[in-house]
């Protein structure tokens, strides 16, 4: 078979696989570089934390500028979610959910703030500044210490109090 | 006329559900005296009417047919919910304009021209489909609702919240939804075997993301292009939405960017700390992702006042997350007895069907409930067995069965039956 014939065959076999699944095949590649500018996705195990670090004392800065006017002083009583405090209280008949008291992990904090604060002008934090900001609403929950250098390495290991009371309701058990 | 006196099917007025059906019924007695009258036109017969024009709206003396009420959170216009008016519709498709919505920082202005979807992760080949892309794929269309986990929420107030249907019950929709299996685009990126979970992002501000299983994507997950029968409107995620039969709408992501391919969920902050299901013990279910199966009368029903005693339709909308509706019953005596509704013809799975019922009413007071039941045998619970072992923080998945007090005056109440 001449190397015309195999490549003819081989696009055969193509579009006969394509025509299986009922795809026209019109995705477009993408490159690695593309995909790093579009992928926000932060896990808990700290896959997708970027470069940069800060503490609360500098989140206390970043707090006051963006985010107190909605959420309040240290995260309370504001006219926004809370975000402090609550602790102990989800078993009793009000119950307060908050970063501290009910979220069950850190990195979860750094990539809502990234993707959706402030709520007015989301994305005009730098990774410092989001990295200050979650150390501060950590360190208002008493959960780190104010020094706390928060980071793609420590943020992950940070371990929230209400960790361990969830349970997955999927994949359903009858 | 037939005599309704015979047709009893349970206690206080409710009549047999084919009564509606017999040959005659409430019909004859305008057609004997018609003649009687000298022709007459109405003002609107008297000259040509309107024009043609290149998109309807509603009739003028429809004004009441909106969204309503709409809530937003404190400082912002785009951060809350607008609601369905259930109880001036029906049949079982929601009009577009009339659909609810639930946006977490407003409604992007999306250029399709600039939007696309991309899809990475634990794929052998990531990819990137354009809108003119992907209405070049084989279309899936399927009349199918939508509910906000948060619908119905009132319920939970330890008295009965006084509004309409649309307040109480208005984050449920269906529309014909059609798009391309997310299956087909997956398989041309070739997922990797360890790829279990789904994490999607939405082009909105707030860049809504949400974490969906697998095995849920392959089975009946689409991208949704289009929305009885016309592309998406912006409000309900154009150009592209993630659609998930019969899950909570929160995961049903809108302006769908990106879909990445992970091991396990990418906990996103409405995932773990919004729509999660936290009990009296302190420890909170994730991923609770079905609807339960629900019914609602949505007329008589508050805000529709009954207008004097005499024969009435209780109609009104049932549907079960993971499948068809089998039966839905009424009561029109605070659930002492039952009897079953006529179910329209389209009673199809994960979607609305309509049921209707005949009742006599008195034109004294009465309490009227319904309740259905799903092909898998789930039976829609009482409101007591839903708060069962639930925190009172716990917002979402109410489906409890709803009671309407018909007063003597001819008002209508939420009540706790």
């Amino acid at each position: 078979m001449s190397t015309l014939n195999i490549t003819i065959a081989v696009a055969l076999l193509v579009s006969i696989s394509a025509a299986a699944q009922e795809s026209p095949g019109l995705g477009r590649p993408v490159t690695a570089a593309e995909i790093e500018a579009l992928d926000f996705t932060i896990q808990p195990d700290g896959d997708g934390l970027p470069d940069g670090s800060g503490t609360a004392m500098q989140g206390a800065l970043v707090y006051q500028s963006h985010c107190l006017a909605c959420h309040g002083p240290e995260g309370q009583e504001g006219v926004n979610d809370r975000l402090s405090g609550g602790h102990g209280s989800l078993t009793t008949s009000t119950p307060v959910k908050t970063v501290g008291s009910f979220w069950p992990y850190a990195t979860t904090v750094f990539d809502y703030v990234r993707r959706a604060m402030p709520y007015q002008t989301p994305g005009v934090l730098s990774n410092d500044e989001l990295y200050s900001v979650t150390a501060y609403l950590l360190f208002v929950n008493d959960i780190i210490e104010e020094n706390a250098v928060m980071s793609a390495q420590t943020l992950p290991e940070v371990v929230m109090p209400n960790r361990d009371n969830f349970v997955w309701a999927y994949p359903p058990r009858d | 006329m037939i005599d309704t006196d015979e047709l009893p099917a349970a206690g206080n007025g409710l009549l047999d559900r084919r009564v509606f059906l017999r040959a005659g019924f409430l019909g004859g007695a305008a057609l004997m005296t018609a003649k009687a009258s000298a022709v007459e036109r109405a003002a609107w017969m008297k000259n040509p009417g309107e024009g043609m024009s290149e998109s309807g709206a509603p009739s003028a003396h429809e004004s009441h047919l909106v969204r309503a009420p709409i809530g937003s959170q404190r400082g912002t216009t785009g951060s809350g919910a607008s609601r369905s008016p259930l109880q001036f519709l029906d049949g079982i498709i929601t009009p577009s304009r009339l659909h609810f919505e639930r946006h977490h920082s407003g409604i992007p202005d999306i250029d399709p021209a600039q939007h696309k979807l991309t899809i990475h992760g634990l794929v052998d080949r990531p990819l990137s489909f354009d809108v003119d892309a992907l209405a070049r794929y084989p279309t899936v269309s399927r009349i199918q609702f939508l509910e906000c986990s948060g619908n119905s929420g009132a319920a939970l107030a330890p008295e009965p919240v006084q509004g309409n249907c649309a307040q109480l019950h208005g984050l449920v929709a269906a529309s014909e939804w059609g798009g391309v299996p997310l299956s087909v685009l997956l398989d041309e990126c070739g997922v990797n075997p360890a790829g279990k979970w789904i994490v999607a992002d939405g082009a909105d501000a707030a860049m809504m993301s949400r974490s969906v299983p697998m095995d849920k994507i392959m089975d009946d997950a689409i991208v949704a292009l289009y929305q009885n029968g016309e592309r998406l409107r912006p409000s309900n995620g154009y150009p592209m939405r993630l659609f998930l039969p019969g899950w909570e709408g929160n995961a049903c992501v809108k302006w769908l960017r990106t879909i990445k391919v992970l091991d396990q969920p990418a906990m996103t902050k409405d995932e773990t700390s919004k729509y999660s299901d936290l009990q009296d013990d302190g420890v909170a279910k994730l991923f609770s992702f079905p609807m339960g199966v629900k019914s609602v009368i949505t007329s008589p029903s508050p805000g529709l006042s009954m207008q004097g005693a005499g024969i009435y339709q209780i109609s009104g909308i049932a549907w079960s997350g993971t499948g068809r509706i089998r039966r839905v019953e009424i009561s029109a005596d605070r659930g002492q007895s039952w009897a079953d509704a006529a179910l329209d013809e389209h009673v199809l799975p994960k979607s609305l069907t309509r049921f209707r019922s005949a009742w006599k009413w008195s034109g004294g007071p009465a309490v009227i409930l319904s309740r259905a039941t799903d092909e898998d045998g789930r039976v829609q619970p009482s409101r007591e067995a839903v708060l069962t072992g639930r925190s009172s923080a716990a917002f979402y998945h109410y489906n409890g069965i709803q009671a309407w007090a018909v007063g003597e005056d001819g008002e209508i109440n939420n009540v706790y039956a």
